[in-house]
């Protein structure tokens, strides 16, 4: 062996301490790391291969030349893809960004990425993003300035809005916008006057929200990536973590090899079953049999929690009886699972507690999502793991900041935090926004089309298409902005494209062209904005488990690009409404500052506790990343001693309260102080003569050990504690009342909100009945603070969540504000209230009554919750969770059949729901699960994830470490399926669905899928039915892979509450191409 | 002394390649080489699938410096397998060597050169200057130099990559076999390294 110049690459190793695998050492005495960068070229090699525009146009990327004494800074940011919130830490010098290093202090990540993760630097170099401005004209693209483009599309979209009214433009937003970004373009779409606004969440966990949020009370993972150490048995159910959410697979493996069961249950034996002790292929979209299946056996064998559902469960007796319909060999029937492997699963399920359930986008990717997503979620009452460490329904999200996104209300559903769309949500919010509620309205066309859900982004295209008597709004959709959203995400691809072509004008913000650029045949009215990645930007961002992560800004963003705060900025300029926009909100160089728009937020989303992030909290926690335990999550030492980490909301009242964050959501053992929170009252009292409050269960602390409603002002003067509010929280609810509310009370010193208090109540005092005036009073009637609590709240019941949308409801104030769609069906329905109750009018003053009815939802000044929580109650009240929706089309979950399906024999005993109305369009069910198809398309095609890819691909394809490693798209095909299609390995094929589509794929033949189905990942694009478009794109700007897109394959479907799109189960055939 | 060494527990690996691209990101290396990949054996097989990852393994004995023509591949003394891109002709004899495939050309052809020979360097760069440009831009950046482990290792996903003192590798796995009590091997040490004894 030789050996040879070895004393000249040695050098003194701190780095001996690998135990630790590397905590980073420091460099001792070596070198100042990568000085000699200067002039290498090397880390600026993609700037330096743009040419196609002169240098002199870069903004803030004069990387070629970094000075060279430039020293290196780290910045932390968060990373853009998944929800996992992995911290990445950034080297910057010079403005340039050099590399990434391991960010070992995150409680999250630990230092470790995935692909995705540990490609992001490469969005630096960008060599194929959007470079400046663009518009296509004549079938050319050309260069425009920001200027040109945003006076020019602003014309246009505002003549389509005079034209048409605001209805007629749909703003596509992103759940890779920060918090503060998704909550200002949900104010900016309410500025412009539509709820024609959604992002991703919509097709890919609206149905978790929908179905958790009216099962728990709130729509969100239950416990943390962190908390799972702690299961002694996972159940996955159609999530691939191991592509998805790597991540999070440090934390399953964790506690796999502390004994954890691990069962995966999919129709794909995936990467992540690869490491399953117990895989189950099931039939895809049967997942109610299977869990019904288990069920089955747990309920005969006893196996439940039955004190648990005794105190904590709402009409778990319909359950029991819904299960006896699910027997060992209907299930078989159904699902295709062998009776004794459902067997184990239960045994497994019943003998390893806590356990948790984990599920991604194969539970609700369906016309049946929001069932499914409740059927997992009864699963858990019924074995008492919701609410206790190392169980819980762990919902992973998809994209990095698609929960935030969610609560911020970038959703045509409601306003941000669950508010709803109903007039009382309007008029809590213009007081947020301290801007005139019937100036807002005058926004609108209508005072109804304010107050009713707007189009969902699974079906913008229908919007365009169908013929306006079709749709519940006055007019077509003509103008259309994907802002952050790819369009090959959506299923029907080939309506999208017709769609695209019909348009008036077509405007894309986005780092990347997108798809959404080329796969319409235009030659003129498409307008390309460069917006920047989230590591151009400062903001925060909400990972999967609730954590609030503050991003610091890494780079300003490269090329001509622009941050999205920018952009908002100069629309809403353009548009006239900048000044209201931007009101409390500071901005420089036309530049909004992203903690203010934090601090906006923390000042309206009392629903959710997003109140108290601070940003100076956030900061704080992201410091001090290393004081945080890697189970519990919980601060360990000063200064976030305490807190957990990233104050996972609800993080209850003002941020001055110092609430520690919610790390396990429902966790009864717990004070509220602490982070402890019962099952949410979200339902009223009883229904139907039934108790829906808790019995026998409270958090420690709470003066009240039983069920009691959520808190009104009523609630707490009837219990004698109204006199504990300081003089601005107690000036701030009657400023409410009285209609003169102004968010600057909030700011005054004690005296003078004093002052203002006794002059406000001097006014309104004579309005003060003397019957009301007792009401206010300490009460002392001898009855105990639970039914005092239950005889407030019904003589002064705040609504509950009359308003429209279908995710989740939380009402604001007022109790007039019921809301009925046309056809009666869905929008209360869905809401979750009782509203068949009559309200009680007890009071004829209008104030007194207007004061009552003020909750721990809009008392803005934060005191009804800091009040509550002194005496050890939650907000939101002690109610049980629901085992019975009487809200959703199958109060209790059923089989259904999906749309199109081969198994023609369970027709019409699992047949679908009948054809209705939502969301301003007509929804088909039964009128295509009539039709058989399944002699002409025998197989079942069913779509996912790859790690290296993410959505539609337009972002993960354009970067080259990426793209190399995941270059081709594909269909996975069963070896006896490929064989009866005479299909060969490699071999290019055509796939036909029965909508009249067909893509042309490489063959992948494997035994990862079973017989009779198909499997194609989705996030390709650039080939449309055989045809390769990307000549289409601006020059320098084509990613690195194009291919056909899955969705271009896909077919109808969708949700029946929230519209959720069908990408998991339809048909097709297979033929060599 | 440490020896440094590469470990891969195919337990772990989930094949998310976050190894093979954080190389690509740390060393700049350009489309078409690849220092480090994931391989999938009996790739969706159920209960037979196995991931692990592979590069240069910096083995005890190396079998691409005895074969190599020009002497361009020597060992220093963590027993990091480097090579001098100045002398090295293309020959390609130590990708035929090599058991784990890892030397990477940057041309392919039946006759005369491939280029030069692009391997993993444990991220310790080469013969020339630590930190200077010149090691930059043939062999990549030098983390050993700044007291830093490989980044393939340092952002393994699931901590199934590790990179370090041999000695204390082999203690890690240990330990953690002995803990979860299943394992199906550190694949490719063996090879590597010799024997059954996880030492050095």
């Amino acid at each position: 062996m030789l050996m040879k110049r070895t004393s000249s690459v040695t050098r003194p190793l701190t780095g001996t301490k690998t135990r630790r695998l590397a905590a980073p050492v420091a460099s001792i005495g070596t070198i100042d790391r990568r000085t000699f960068l200067k002039g290498s070229g090397m880390a600026v090699a993609g700037l330096a291969a743009l040419g196609t525009f002169a240098p002199t146009r870069v903004r803030k990327a004069p990387a070629q030349e970094p000075a060279p004494t430039g020293a290196i800074e780290e910045r932390k940011t968060v990373c853009p893809y998944c929800a996992v919130g992995c911290s990445i830490i950034a080297e910057v010098q010079n403005g340039v960004w050099i590399g990434q290093e391991p960010a070992f202090a995150s409680p999250i990540n630990m230092g470790t990425h995935c692909a995705k993760g540990a490609a992001a630097r490469e969005v630096a170099l960008g060599e194929r993003r959007l470079k400046y401005p663009m518009k296509l004209e004549d079938g050319q693209w050309r260069r425009l300035s920001w200027s040109e483009a945003v006076e020019e599309v602003g014309d246009r979209l505002l003549a389509i809005r005079e034209r048409e009214g605001p209805e007629a433009v749909y703003w596509l937003g992103s759940a890779k916008f920060s918090n503060e970004q998704a909550y200002l373009m949900r104010k900016f779409a309410a500025f412009w006057g539509t709820n024609n606004v959604d992002h991703q969440a919509r097709i890919c966990h609206s149905t978790t929200v929908a179905g958790v949020a009216n099962t728990f009370g709130y729509g969100a993972m239950t416990n943390s990536f962190n908390d799972i150490h702690n299961s002694k048995a996972i159940f996955l159910l159609g999530g691939n973590p191991a592509e998805a959410h790597p991540i999070s697979m440090l934390h399953l493996l964790h506690a796999k090899e502390q004994g954890a069961h691990f069962i995966v249950v999919d129709p794909r034996y995936t990467r992540t079953a690869a490491h399953a002790t117990e895989y189950v292929r099931i039939r895809p979209s049967t997942d109610i049999a299977f869990l019904w299946g288990v069920l089955w056996h747990i309920l005969r064998n006893g196996w439940e929690d039955q004190d648990y559902i005794a105190s904590r469960v709402y009409g778990f007796d319909e359950i029991r009886a819904e299960v006896e319909n699910y027997p060992p060999d209907v299930v078989e029937n159904i699902t295709g699972v062998a009776p004794d492997q459902v067997e184990r699963v239960a045994r497994i399920m019943a003998e390893n507690r806590p356990g948790t359930l984990v599920w991604c986008m194969g539970l609700t990717q369906s016309t049946k999502g929001h069932a499914n997503t409740r059927a997992a979620s009864i699963f858990q009452l019924a074995l008492g793991n919701i609410g206790v460490s190392g169980g819980g329904t762990n919902i992973f999200r998809g994209h990095d900041n698609v929960q935030g996104a969610t609560d911020l209300g970038l959703d045509s559903s409601t306003l941000p935090a669950y508010y709803g769309l109903s007039q009382g949500a309007w008029q809590h919010w213009a007081r947020v926004w301290d801007v005139d509620y019937e100036w807002l309205k005058s926004r609108f066309t209508s005072q109804e089309l304010m107050e009713t859900t707007g189009m969902p982004v699974s079906r913008w295209f229908d919007g365009v298409l169908e013929s306006v008597e079709n749709l519940d709004q006055p007019t077509q959709l003509r103008g259309m902005v994907f802002w952050g959203h790819a369009v090959n995400s959506q299923t029907r691809q080939a309506d999208a494209k017709r769609a695209l072509e019909q348009l008036d004008t077509l405007l894309i913000i986005d780092p990347h062209p997108t798809l959404a650029a080329v796969l319409g045949e235009r030659r003129d009215g498409v307008y390309l904005l460069p917006s920047s990645y989230t590591m151009e930007i400062a903001g925060s961002v909400t990972n999967s488990q609730r954590a609030v992560q503050w991003r610091e800004r890494v780079i300003e963003p490269i090329f001509e690009s622009k941050s999205d705060y920018e952009i908002t900025y100069l629309l809403a300029r353009k548009f006239g409404f900048a000044d209201e926009l931007f009101n409390q909100i500071t901005v420089e160089n036309d530049q909004p500052l992203p903690e203010d728009l934090l601090r906006e937020i923390n000042r309206g989303t009392w629903t959710i506790g997003y109140t108290g992030q601070s940003p100076e909290r956030l900061k704080r926690h992201m410091e001090h990343q290393d004081k945080f335990d890697t189970t519990t999550c919980l601060g360990m030492s000063a200064p976030v001693e305490g807190e957990y980490y990233g104050l996972p909301w609800p993080c209850w009242g003002t941020p001055e309260l110092g609430h520690p964050g919610t790390p396990l959501l429902y966790d009864a053992s717990k004070a509220v102080s602490e982070g402890g929170l019962p099952f949410r009252a979200r339902w009223g009292v009883e229904y139907e003569g039934d108790n829906l409050l808790a019995e026998g269960s409270a958090p420690p602390d709470s003066e009240i050990s039983d069920g009691y409603p959520e808190i009104t002002l009523a609630m707490l003067s009837k219990f004698g504690w109204n006199g504990e509010f300081r003089p601005q929280e107690a000036l701030a609810m009657m400023a409410i009342a009285a209609e003169s509310y102004e968010p600057s009370l909030l700011e005054l010193s004690d005296e003078e909100a004093e002052d203002r208090l006794r002059q406000l109540l001097e006014e309104q005092d004579l309005r003060l009945s003397p019957e009301q005036r007792r009401s206010t009073a300490p009460g002392a009637d001898g009855s105990s603070l639970q039914e005092q609590a239950i005889t407030s709240y019904q003589t002064n019941r705040p609504p509950i969540a009359e308003n429209p949308q279908k995710e989740e409801s939380d009402d604001s104030q007022s109790g007039d504000t019921q809301q009925q769609t046309e056809d009666g069906f869905g929008e209360m329905e869905f809401g979750g209230g009782n509203d068949s109750e009559e309200e009680a009018p007890l009071n004829e003053n209008p104030f007194t009554e207007a004061l009552l009815r003020i909750n721990w939802k809009t008392d803005l000044s934060g005191g009804i919750q800091r009040v509550a929580i002194a005496h050890g109650l939650a907000p939101f009240g002690n109610g049980k969770a629901r085992a019975v929706a009487w809200n959703f089309p199958d109060p209790v979950p059923i089989h259904r059949e999906p749309l199109y399906t081969t198994r023609r024999d369970l027709l019409p005993e699992y047949q679908t729901y009948e054809d209705r109305r939502d969301y301003r369009l007509p929804i088909l069910y039964r009128t295509i699960q009539q039709r058989d198809f399944s002699q002409d398309f025998p197989l079942i095609l069913t779509s996912g994830r790859l790690v290296e890819h993410e959505g539609g691909g337009d972002s993960t394809r354009s970067n080259k470490w990426l793209a190399e490693f995941q270059p081709r798209m594909f269909a996975e095909i069963n070896p006896s399926d490929a064989a009866a299609a005479g299909i060969e390995a490699g071999a290019e094929l055509w796939l036909h669905t029965p909508e009249g589509s067909r893509v042309r794929v490489p063959a992948l033949i494997t035994n990862r899928v079973g017989r009779g189905t198909v499997f194609m990942p989705f996030h390709y694009g650039g080939w449309f039915q055989g045809e390769d478009i990307s000549g289409r794109y601006p020059a320098g700007t084509v990613p690195y892979v194009v291919g056909e897109a899955a969705n271009n394959a896909t077919t109808y479907g969708y949700d029946a509450v929230t519209l959720m799109q069908e990408a998991k189960a339809t048909l097709c055939r297979i033929e060599p191409a | 002394m440490a020896r440094m060494k590469f470990l891969c527990d195919a337990e772990r690996c989930i094949e998310c390649n976050a190894c093979s691209v954080a190389c690509k990101n740390e060393h700049e290396v350009p489309w078409g080489m690849v220092r480090r990949r994931v391989l999938t054996v009996n790739d969706g097989e159920e209960g037979q699938e196995r991931s692990l990852s592979i590069a240069c393994m910096h083995c005890t004995d190396a079998p691409c410096i005895a074969v190599c023509p020009v002497e361009c591949i020597y060992q220093n003394d963590y027993g990091i397998v480097l090579h001098d891109k100045d002398l090295c002709i293309g020959c390609g004899y130590c990708f035929y060597a090599c058991p784990f495939g890892a030397p990477q050309f940057p041309q392919q052809s039946n006759f005369g050169s491939r280029g030069k020979m692009d391997k993993c360097t444990f991220c310790a760069g080469g013969p020339e200057e630590p930190g200077s440009e010149a090691e930059l831009r043939k062999y990549g950046r030098n983390r050993i130099a700044e007291g830093k482990l490989p980044l393939c290792a340092e952002m393994c996903s699931t901590r199934s990559l590790l990179a370090g003192d041999g000695d204390q590798l082999s203690e890690i796995y240990r330990e953690r076999v002995q803990r979860r009590g299943y394992g199906s091997g550190a694949w490719g040490w063996e090879t590597a390294y010799y024997g059954p004894r996880t030492g050095s």
